[in-house]
């Protein structure tokens, strides 16, 4: 009875192999050319998982219907093998092996945030993989000289350095004084170094800089020394628990500062949660929906919110533009490579010059988006409490005027 | 190292009123696990995760147009019958164990209770606004949000009531049977299980409440339990079991500590500087310990 136990396992492991290494996914199966990505489905950072997985899907979607790749004269469809890494960098280095060697993926997508990219690009680079990532910002990403990471956003340390430079021209050119709070996450502390830079390069002050703890949801402290110190901007970035946190004791404990700028505004529903008490606020963002860029496939951003929101039930984040953007870039990249190598793939991405709605895409050697600026929008309500996120810089891109100073709280 | 908070007065008098009114919701929280310790003899490592989803009932109540705060009347409810399911399907199997399997125990409840808050609710920040203004004392220099004043309004009533309730009812007094003597007071009638389920619910309950307050004052998250949890570990550490004055003082202690290391060290260091409290208060028990034993000798 035993042996026969033994047997049975013994002969359904081998069945099992084999079963596998029959659909096991070469780089391009059929008509196909499968993409691997571990994505966040569960944990902290589901949700903008979710959107970047959405974004993804969209961008295949659309590119599958509109006719698909065209290599050597053939026509691919884009397919994407997903695992759920549960936010945690180690299950996502693990889970980018499996695809790599087991999946036998030789393309990726790039998973959510900094941290779980830097844990995922030392795999890609040893095994020569080229990687489009469309989360990872942090500037640390781009200084290891990765030869197959290419990310579609501008780096970090681009997010906040535009209000600053705002802040200097509203003062007639003249430095300006700085608060600053930032959590203690790669991520923000490269937003940190931005900052400092141009504090640096304006001539400007910094007179107050607060570390955030990551189980950050008071920051009362930090807004009493702004009270005391009056600086002519408070600059914040804590992912989204430290945009909500900060409108909503900025408001309550009526903190006038003539500049808040924070990251994150959008991915925390700012404008939804606090409603008016969020009005003025000066954003970060990567897209947004009004920016004139535009290709074939998505036409314009009003377009893409448009037809995101058809298929998904909710307005676009700009964490799901930029996953879609990757698609474009790679579908870009794959055709002018004209082939399914990756060095002349890799090759290609790197001489990648071009417009997706989402912004203009032209790799720097470290793999950053050098063609992109970041834009900065202000939350503007109406008498009847509407909120709605308008573009105020770069000019070229505004689509309403930068109100500043803010109206101080007994004015509002 | 920032002194500031020593340079400006107004700013001390804000850090120990911030501070007072952060600890007295602490020690409600605080409370709520002396109660279950002294009682069941079980550390419970969900005490946080209990405030978060109490703080989520408050926070849906929110999302329905009702005010949040009468999450502060519904979430103990709806809490204290998760308390009491949770007795039921776990605590119960664990309570005369030692202390390290109702750790444990308790621990996976924790990640359980994590996990399944993500998966319903989302891991997205989320936070309900009472709407409740602003007091300004001292021309304007020191501000409190009403929420504070609020939530440590509602925990100062929640804890006298419980004492009151503790004294006179019979429950409250086999409570304290039971505390004192789980055996003796079986012996002489009382139900123990029935005790430890209503002791485990009543926890939750004001998990329940400490919770719908937190979402009024600050922001929830699934993954934000832990540090209530411990938090509350220290106050008990502190105050010792069964001393509810002491559990009030030892939680505006620490809030005020909290709030002065936030200004000094840096907020950074918030969180940390509670842990290096704990070190510092468990040594030096240890040491208080060891001298003891040292006269006995």
């Amino acid at each position: 009875m035993k042996i026969k136990n033994i047997l049975i396992t013994f002969v359904s492991a081998i069945a099992l192999l084999f079963s596998t290494s029959v659909v096991s996914f070469a780089k391009v199966v059929g008509d196909k050319i499968v993409l691997g990505a571990a994505i966040s489905l569960t944990g902290k950072y589901s949700s903008n998982g979710v959107h970047t997985q959405n974004g993804y899907n969209m961008a295949v979607d659309r590119i599958n219907s509109m006719g698909g790749i065209k290599v050597g004269g053939k026509t691919y469809k884009f397919d994407i093998i997903y695992y759920d890494d549960e936010s945690n960098p180690k299950r996502a280095a693990q889970l980018a092996e499996r695809l790599i060697s087991q999946d036998k993926v030789e393309f990726m997508l790039g998973p959510y945030s900094s941290g779980l990219t830097k844990a995922i690009a030392p795999v890609t680079e040893k095994y020569g993989v080229p990687m489009v990532e469309a989360n990872g910002a942090s500037r640390s990403l781009f200084t290891k000289g990765y030869k197959y990471l290419f990310a579609v956003l501008a780096p970090a340390n681009l997010y906040l350095d535009v209000a600053i430079d705002l802040a200097v021209e509203k003062n007639n050119g003249k430095g300006v004084t700085v608060a600053m709070a930032f959590e203690q996450d790669a991520f923000s502390q490269d937003v940190r170094l931005g900052v400092l830079d141009a504090i640096e390069r304006t001539g400007s002050k910094k007179v107050i800089d607060d570390k955030l703890p990551k189980e950050l949801n008071d920051m009362a402290a930090t807004l009493v020394k702004v009270k005391q110190m009056k600086p002519d901007v408070l600059v914040v970035s804590g992912h989204t628990k430290g945009a909500l946190t900060a409108i909503r004791q900025i408001s309550e404990m009526k903190v006038d500062v003539p500049m808040l700028a924070m990251t994150h505004c959008d991915a925390a529903k700012l404008s939804k949660q606090h409603g008016k008490n969020s009005q003025y606020a000066l954003c970060a963002s990567q897209w947004h929906k009004t920016l004139t860029y535009k290709d074939d496939f998505f036409k314009d951003g009003m377009t893409y919110d448009a037809d995101f929101t058809k298929e998904f039930g909710y307005a676009p984040p700009y964490q799901a533009a930029e996953s879609s953007a990757a698609l474009l870039v790679f579908k870009d990249a794959f055709e002018r490579a004209n082939s399914f190598d990756q060095k002349k793939v890799r090759d290609a991405l790197a001489a990648t010059n071009m417009q997706t709605f989402y912004g203009n895409i032209k790799f720097a050697p470290g793999g950053q988006n050098v063609d992109k600026p970041m834009v900065l929008f202000q939350v503007m309500c109406d008498d009847g409490g509407k909120c709605e996120n308008k573009v105020v810089a770069p000019t070229k891109w505004a689509s309403a005027k930068l109100i500043h100073p803010i109206p101080s709280w007994s004015k509002r | 190292m920032d002194f500031m908070v020593f340079q400006y007065p107004m700013i001390s008098v804000q850090a120990c009123l911030d501070g007072i009114l952060l600890g007295i919701l602490f020690a409600l929280i605080a409370y709520g696990m002396a109660l279950q310790w002294g009682v069941m003899n079980i550390i419970n490592i969900a005490q946080g995760d209990l405030v978060i989803l109490g703080g989520y009932i408050a926070y849906f109540m929110y999302l329905y147009g009702i005010h949040p705060a009468w999450g502060v009347i519904v979430s103990p409810i709806i809490m204290y019958f998760v308390g009491i399911a949770i007795y039921k399907l776990v605590i119960n199997k664990v309570v005369d164990r030692d202390l390290f399997i109702s750790i444990l125990a308790t621990f996976g409840i924790s990640i359980l209770f994590m996990q399944l808050m993500n998966f319903a609710f989302g891991a997205d920040v989320v936070l309900a606004n009472s709407d409740y203004g602003t007091t300004m004392l001292f021309n304007n220099n020191v501000v409190l949000p009403n929420s504070k004043i609020f939530s440590a309004f509602i925990s100062i009533l929640f804890a006298i009531c419980l004492v009151i309730y503790m004294k006179k009812s019979k429950l409250g007094r086999a409570i304290r049977a039971t505390a004192q003597n789980a055996r003796a007071a079986k012996i002489l009638g009382v139900d123990t299980e029935k005790v430890y389920a209503a002791t485990f619910g009543i926890n939750a309950a004001l998990c329940g409440v400490a919770g719908a307050l937190i979402s009024i004052t600050f922001t929830i998250h699934p993954y934000m339990g832990l540090p209530y949890t411990i938090r509350s570990f220290m106050i008990v550490i502190i105050a010792g079991l069964g001393n509810l004055p002491g559990v009030a003082m030892s939680g505006m202690g620490l809030g005020v500590f909290e709030e002065f290391a936030d200004y000094i060290l840096g907020t950074e260091f918030r969180i940390g500087s509670v842990f290096l409290l704990l070190v510092l208060i468990l040594v030096y028990r240890r040491f208080k310990l060891s001298r003891k034993r040292e006269y006995l000798k």
